[in-house]
């Protein structure tokens, strides 16, 4: 699977890096960074929460 | 293809142009804007063209455009004088950008909020009693301004509030009559109670910091927003911000989030009770959610799909902001059409979420429609804007939809309601920029498993 992020309409709630810390970083002043675009399997249901949770539907989950 | 003309609206040739509907019945002339024009109209205040945009093209022009294009500082005259000079809509661009990103909407901030709002819930209705009446504007104004507080400036600063800082808040939110437009300073009612009011808030304020002055200083962990702020030096080493610069930014913090949230839980509970199928479904659901002894905190930042159905059917129909408003910075197109630089432009929640090819039957409230597969809130993205949409869309949007959830699981876990008043006599009053319920707008409560009270009476027991 793939992450894919429209910055255009991040606006940096970070709610991403709740839902999966190890995919999603977002600085205190600034947009989401993903630090995995690519991630493991075992990623899969953290990152669902984390485009399901995205107040501003920035994010996008492409399967391969 | 070169643009064609801008369609005026009818009524044009009144004195003031459009002004004087647009006070009485905003929302009649905007739906004739779309009705006569189509998904570009104009209509004229006091001289100055507004350019009205409804449909998913038009709107997606709308919240796509650059700031550069599109600015929102002159489009909101009514405004200045409420958070007085400096703040916000008077700054630029790049400054708006880097004072939207609050850190208390962050994420990791919810779990806080979700809880300090239910502890407000509670602490409202401690004093209730087992039943009684409340009026719906007057208790939920004064149950956001205690939230908005507590989580945007902190619960320090919330302690040192009462009802006065509530009932001249909404004074200010009166004070956003359309006549701005033409001279924000007019003397009218509106204007004069609102400047009364920002002095009043100003004096509340100034008496809270006196007393913080006057205290020992308070260790960092102890420290609110309004600490930071008293203890900032400017180059001379005096203080960086008067009591009346701070009052404006606090006036501003909460300004966005209070009569929408408000507006929005008094509206919601109406529908609830006009509608009881949805009001048992959506209580059903929480009493199983929170049987497992849940906390508020947790599940609001979780899905709760019939509450939020029922919140998202309450905004489409009641959007807090009907207008939307920018000024265009030079000519630009939008869907063949001119508009020319200097003009306003709008985008309207109230127009563009009951637009029936994209929300059936738009008028009913039908919760449903946000279940999969419709979605129509994704489904239609440039056209559900009660948030706005965008680069722009509402940065406190999700802090909002936390903000009800939890609400509404404390409020429907511990007490029942009844309409106190016909159904159809619940309305907003339109005569404002700011739109609230208008007066009166009752309803009942009973605290739940106790016997079945009159209207207004305690229940003996």
């Amino acid at each position: 699977m793939r992450v894919e992020v429209d910055l255009d309409l991040c606006q940096g709630h970070a709610m991403c890096e709740l839902e999966a810390p190890a995919v999603f970083s977002v600085p205190r002043k600034g947009k989401v960074v993903v630090t995995d675009p690519e991630p493991p399997e075992a990623e899969r249901a953290a990152v669902e929460a984390a485009v399901r949770y995205c107040p501003t539907q920035a994010l996008r989950l492409v399967p391969e | 293809m070169t643009a064609s003309e801008l369609r005026m609206v009818s009524g044009a040739e009144e004195p003031g142009g459009h002004l004087e509907e647009l006070r009485r019945d905003p929302i009649a002339l905007m739906r004739r804007v779309r009705d006569e024009c189509g998904e570009v109209g104009a209509f004229d205040l006091a001289g100055r063209t507004v350019v009205l945009l409804s449909g998913a093209q038009a709107n997606e022009f709308f919240f796509r455009a650059a700031d550069e294009d599109l600015d929102q500082a002159e489009a909101y005259p009514f405004m200045t004088p409420i958070f007085g000079p400096g703040v916000v809509f008077d700054a630029s661009p790049e400054r708006r950008r880097e004072a939207l990103r609050n850190q208390a909407l962050r994420g990791d901030m919810m779990r806080g909020h979700a809880q300090t709002i239910a502890d407000e819930v509670s602490a409202m209705t401690a004093g209730w009693g087992d039943a009684g009446q409340i009026d719906l504007l007057d208790w939920f104004a004064e149950l956001t301004i205690y939230t908005s507080s507590a989580c945007l400036i902190g619960a320090k600063f919330r302690a040192q509030l009462d009802g006065r800082f509530a009932a001249l808040y909404h004074d200010l939110e009166r004070g956003t009559d359309a006549l701005a437009f033409v001279n924000p300073y007019a003397p009218i009612d509106s204007f004069r109670r609102r400047d009364a009011a920002r002095a009043g808030l100003v004096r509340l304020v100034e008496g809270i910091m006196s007393s913080r002055s006057a205290a020992p200083p308070p260790g960092r962990d102890e420290r609110d927003l309004l600490d930071v702020l008293m203890s900032l030096r400017d180059p001379v080493g005096g203080p960086a911000f008067s009591a009346d610069e701070i009052t404006g930014m606090f006036i501003s913090m909460m300004f966005a989030g209070h009569h929408t949230t408000s507006g929005t839980a008094a509206w919601t509970l109406i529908e609830l009770l006009r509608h009881r199928r949805v009001l048992a479904e959506v209580t059903a659901e929480l009493d199983a959610l929170y049987r497992g002894g849940a906390e508020v905190s947790f599940q609001a930042l979780r899905e709760i799909p019939r509450l939020e159905g029922a919140i998202k059917e309450t905004l489409r129909l009641h959007p807090p902001l009907i207008l939307l408003l920018r000024a265009a910075t030079r000519d630009l197109e939008a869907c063949g059409h001119t508009i020319p630089a200097g003009a306003l432009v709008g985008a309207s929640p109230a127009i563009s979420n009951r637009i029936a090819a994209d929300f059936p039957d738009p008028d009913a409230f039908t919760p449903e429609r946000y279940a999969e597969p419709r979605a129509e809130d994704l489904v239609n993205r440039w056209t559900w804007i009660p948030f706005g949409a965008g680069r722009h869309r509402c940065v406190g949007a999700n802090f909002a939809m936390i903000q009800l959830k939890a609400i509404f699981s404390v409020l429907l876990r511990d007490w029942e309601f009844e309409l106190a008043q016909p159904p159809e006599t619940y309305r907003n009053d339109h005569s404002k920029m700011v739109v609230q319920l208008a007066q009166p707008c009752l309803a009942n409560y009973r605290r739940r498993g106790s016997a079945p009270a009159r209207a207004g009476q305690g229940v003996p027991r």
